[in-house]
């Protein structure tokens, strides 16, 4: 519950299986970001409860945040610090000693191709450079679960296709993987798993096969299009 | 987390703050040293030298320690102000927020980056007043605890004032319209034994005077205020901003929705 009285998540119950690549869908407003934050610890929940891997947030939130690795909506690095830095800063927060932060930013900059950029100040990063940054950070202190908050907004296809290999990657590697995202055909390609929330509501949850076969092969577009317009 | 972690967390966020004020040094240190030459030339030297002495010393000898107070507070109350507001501002505070470290950890690094730009200002500030006169020790155990406790104080009132600001101008506000009075009404510049008794008691309200006196004392073994009775007030508003602080950052004022 916002101040004024919006109600940003009603009585909304998720379960997402560990391993499971799960897309959260929902036109803009609908609850998503708050959802996530909430899990982050971003935001402050009015009710309810939430657990991560079984630990609550409210109880345990440190061990529930050491699980997670985020990566949000919006560029929220400081520009003025170098690539390098942002990464092993944040290892640094987790508890991770300096020299092992140095080596494994070095292996996850290098495997996002950003280990050219590691001396560069991230505000000469391009657009896709910059999501990679999130998400190298994010990775850092490889957590189990990872969210990314719409991570290929504005990312040409040809990036936008490289990240899919790599999020496909990592997740069979046993990283849990919520997705939200704007472009349906991502979450298709991606997501075993999806719920699509609206005003605050969740309105499916279901895996995304049995969602596609129910209606009878449409494409993940009309459907969503459809339970938003029931709503 | 276990120790171990906290403490490299701890050590990240102040690394971090430290690296920064060090590579902005223009911006950090040099405008206090060039504040605290005009003082020394102009109020010490120029107007300073046809005064008659204060509590049995030279009138410059009687505001170095008042002034290098006063650098200490501001910069230690900015430097806090500014790291956590920009961190707002840029919204990297989420890179802490969303990490499992402590609230106390992420409290306590900016207050000690706070405390380390003080210490520095401080000890610059100094060795600029060594130029222009000769300075007395009288107790150095009571003039570390009193530049120490002082930094912790107004790093803390920089961090409850970044909590709230939701602009430039309000980190602004606080130095250029309450700090400022605050110290040049805290006896840096004068003793409050030269004011009639109403004055000397209206005086005392002001928390500056008894860290100005503390300071002093140090230096020249003469005061204006109990010294116990200013350690009192130093660390009762610490208590007091440390307990408002946790309270408002556990129920996420002014940093999280």
């Amino acid at each position: 519950m916002y101040k004024g009285g919006v109600e940003a998540i009603k009585g909304a119950t998720l379960s997402i299986a560990p391993g499971d690549f799960f897309a959260l869908l929902g036109p803009n407003g609908a609850g998503k970001t708050t959802l996530i934050s909430i899990l982050a610890g971003l935001t402050v929940k009015t009710s309810g409860s939430a657990e991560i891997f079984g630990t609550s947030i409210d109880t345990n939130h440190s061990l529930a945040k050491s699980y997670m690795g985020l990566v949000p909506q919006e560029f929220n690095f400081n520009i003025f610090e170098k690539v390098q830095d942002i990464v092993v800063n944040q290892a640094g927060y987790y508890g991770i000693p300096r020299s092992t932060a140095l080596h494994d930013a070095e292996a996850i900059l290098k495997e996002l191709g950003l280990w050219e950029k590691c001396a560069e100040k991230a505000q000469k990063l391009s657009g896709g450079m910059k999501r990679r940054l999130m998400i190298a950070r994010a990775l850092i202190h490889h957590p189990q679960l990872l969210i990314l908050d719409e991570p290929t907004a504005g990312v040409d296809v040809e990036l936008r296709r490289s990240m899919w290999k790599f999020l496909r990657k990592i997740n069979a590697e046993g990283t849990t993987i919520i997705l939200t995202t704007h472009y349906l055909e991502e979450a298709e390609q991606l997501c075993r798993t999806v719920a699509v929330i609206n005003r605050g509501e969740i309105v499916v949850h279901e895996p995304m096969q049995e969602l596609l076969t129910r209606h009878d092969d449409k494409d993940l577009e009309d459907i969503f299009m459809e339970l938003i317009e029931q709503k | 987390m276990d120790t171990n972690k906290t403490l490299i967390a701890y050590y990240t966020v102040v690394r971090k703050d430290v690296v920064r004020m060090l590579r902005l040094w223009k911006q950090t240190f040099f405008p206090s040293i060039v504040t605290a030459v005009l003082y020394f030339l102009v109020f010490g030297t120029f107007i300073g030298s046809r005064l008659p002495p204060i509590h049995g010393v030279s009138y410059i000898m009687f505001i170095v320690p008042g002034l290098v107070m006063m650098q200490v507070i501001m910069n230690a109350y900015s430097n806090t102000s500014t790291a956590l507001f920009m961190a707002k501002f840029q919204r990297n505070l989420e890179e802490m927020l969303v990490s499992p470290m402590p609230e106390w950890v992420i409290i306590g690094g900016y207050v000690t980056a706070g405390i380390v730009r003080g210490c520095i200002t401080g000890i610059l500030v100094l060795g600029v007043g060594l130029f222009f006169t000769h300075i007395t020790l009288y107790s150095i155990p009571l003039i570390m605890a009193a530049f120490i406790l002082t930094c912790v104080l107004f790093s803390l009132g920089g961090f409850l004032n970044a909590m709230f600001a939701e602009s430039f101008d309000s980190i602004s506000i606080v130095p250029t319209f309450v700090l400022t009075p605050m110290t040049f009404l805290g006896g840096v510049f004068y003793s409050i034994q030269q004011f009639p008794p109403f004055w000397q008691t209206v005086s005392l309200a002001n928390p500056v005077l008894y860290m100005v006196n503390v300071f002093r004392y140090g230096f020249l073994g003469t005061s204006d205020v109990n010294i116990w009775l200013a350690f009192g007030v130093l660390i009762g508003l610490i208590t007091l901003f440390l307990i408002l602080i946790l309270w408002l950052f556990r129920r996420g004022v002014g940093l999280k929705t």
